[in-house]
């Protein structure tokens, strides 16, 4: 309802109303008014519908391909990033080692990493073993598959340069992989289940993750080693 | 075959699990430095960050903006511990992104003011016209910076006013009247 030149005052409540967020008493006031004031009701409508239109708006990629750009910028920093391996990150893998394995690993990896080389060859560059594996784009699982690679290709450089290790470091990296690979598991067989868990998706993301950084770090070791 | 017996809904959810594996793989793999993962997640995203950040700025800054999330989000991927799913992480990051934008070139101050005269400026369309996407963008792209800013994270991104109003750095009774606002504005110019 209009009053002359003035706005209803209930009109600014509306987008609140809409929203759900006015106080009960409020509420019920505002709905009372509604049932006998068209214009709050017209006006209530079409906020309704501007709302909907904004949640119906389609995402649209730009007209050109960014990806370019992007690549050239990241270039160098993506060089480095598998160059340089610092004692903290190593430390920091130690640290979830640790939270996986009971408490050990932490402490040898803390021995190793103090007495090697950090950053004299990348950790996936090391002898015999491939760098991260090009992939075209196509295909929903290409990112699973070149992930399975990378895994491979590490497991591999740990398997050849297993010699180089003492037997208790192995025995923890190998446990601690059975772990991890037991987990993984349990996270796509519980995804499988219940594909729309935010929890398990993450948890998923998070264990891939870990077993990444596990084989990247037991590389380095080998690396170092050598 | 296959897929004898088996339904749309079976072969869709299989296809979901697919896509979450994959890009739980290509995030572990873009962390560790493969930038062929990378490019994946990129070309997954982009059409949503390039979104969010050609309505919250102009069309002309929208390309280099989308550059910019991007390469921030590579250079921030090992601060990712997956607490939320990669898209939240990657969108909440271009949010910072265009804040940061939008203070450098100074355009936030004074965007809380109430002031309507700016809303004469939003274009005039015939109702049936803004069935189409673009009338509606063209209408959101003319609102005052302050209302679009918070139009476009509650109604189009969903954020709550308190996650508004703790990035913009505001009272919550401040998001609220500018998304009214930005209704109000909005609703003027389709009924005309």
């Amino acid at each position: 309802m209009t009053h002359g030149a003035t706005r209803d005052p209930w009109t600014d409540r509306l987008s609140e109303y809409l929203d759900d967020e006015l106080p009960d008493g409020e509420r019920r006031r505002l709905e009372a008014h509604l049932a006998g004031c068209a214009d709050c009701t017209g006006v209530l409508d079409e906020l309704r519908w501007v709302v909907g239109r904004a949640r119906a708006l389609d995402d649209r990629p730009p007209a050109s391909d960014l990806w370019p750009g992007i690549a050239a910028k990241i270039g160098a920093p993506a060089a480095r990033r598998r160059l340089l391996f610092s004692v903290p990150q190593l430390l920091a893998a130690g640290i979830a080692l640790m939270l996986l394995s009971g408490g050990m690993v932490w402490t040898l990896l803390h021995r190793q990493a103090a007495t090697m080389q950090v950053a004299a060859h990348p950790p996936v560059a090391a002898p015999g073993a491939p760098t991260v594996v090009p992939v075209g784009l196509g295909g929903v699982d290409s990112a699973t598959q070149t992930y399975d690679r990378a895994v491979a290709d590490l497991q591999t450089v740990l398997t050849q340069g297993r010699g180089r290790l003492d037997t208790a470091t192995v025995r923890v990296l190998e446990k601690n992989l059975k772990l991890i690979d037991r987990a993984i598991a349990d996270a796509r067989a519980a995804v499988r289940a219940d594909p729309a868990s935010a929890y398990l998706n993450q948890y998923l993301m998070r264990t891939m993750q870990r077993k990444m950084e596990l084989l990247r770090n037991a590389a380095v070791l080998v690396s170092a080693q050598s | 075959m296959r897929t004898h017996g088996i339904g749309a809904a079976t072969l869709e959810r299989e296809h979901g699990i697919e896509q979450v594996e994959s890009e739980a793989a290509d995030v572990a793999l873009a962390t560790s430095g493969d930038p062929h993962a990378f490019e994946r997640l990129y070309r997954a995203h982009v059409a949503r960050i390039h979104s969010l950040v050609r309505r919250m700025l102009t069309e002309d800054d929208a390309e280099e903006v989308t550059q910019d999330v991007f390469v921030r989000a590579w250079q921030k991927l090992t601060t990712f511990r997956g607490e939320s799913a990669f898209g939240t992480w990657l969108h909440r990051l271009a949010v910072n992104v265009v804040l940061a934008r939008r203070q450098a070139l100074g355009t936030r101050r004074g965007r809380y003011h109430a002031d309507d005269s700016p809303l004469a400026a939003v274009p005039t369309p015939r109702r049936k016209h803004l069935e189409l996407s673009v009338d509606f963008e063209t209408a959101l792209d003319r609102l005052p910076d302050g209302a679009r800013e918070v139009f476009v994270l509650h109604d189009v991104e969903g954020y709550r006013h308190e996650e508004i109003a703790d990035m913009l750095g505001v009272a919550t009774g401040t998001t609220k009247s500018q998304l009214h606002r930005a209704r109000m504005a909005l609703r003027v110019h389709l009924e005309r």
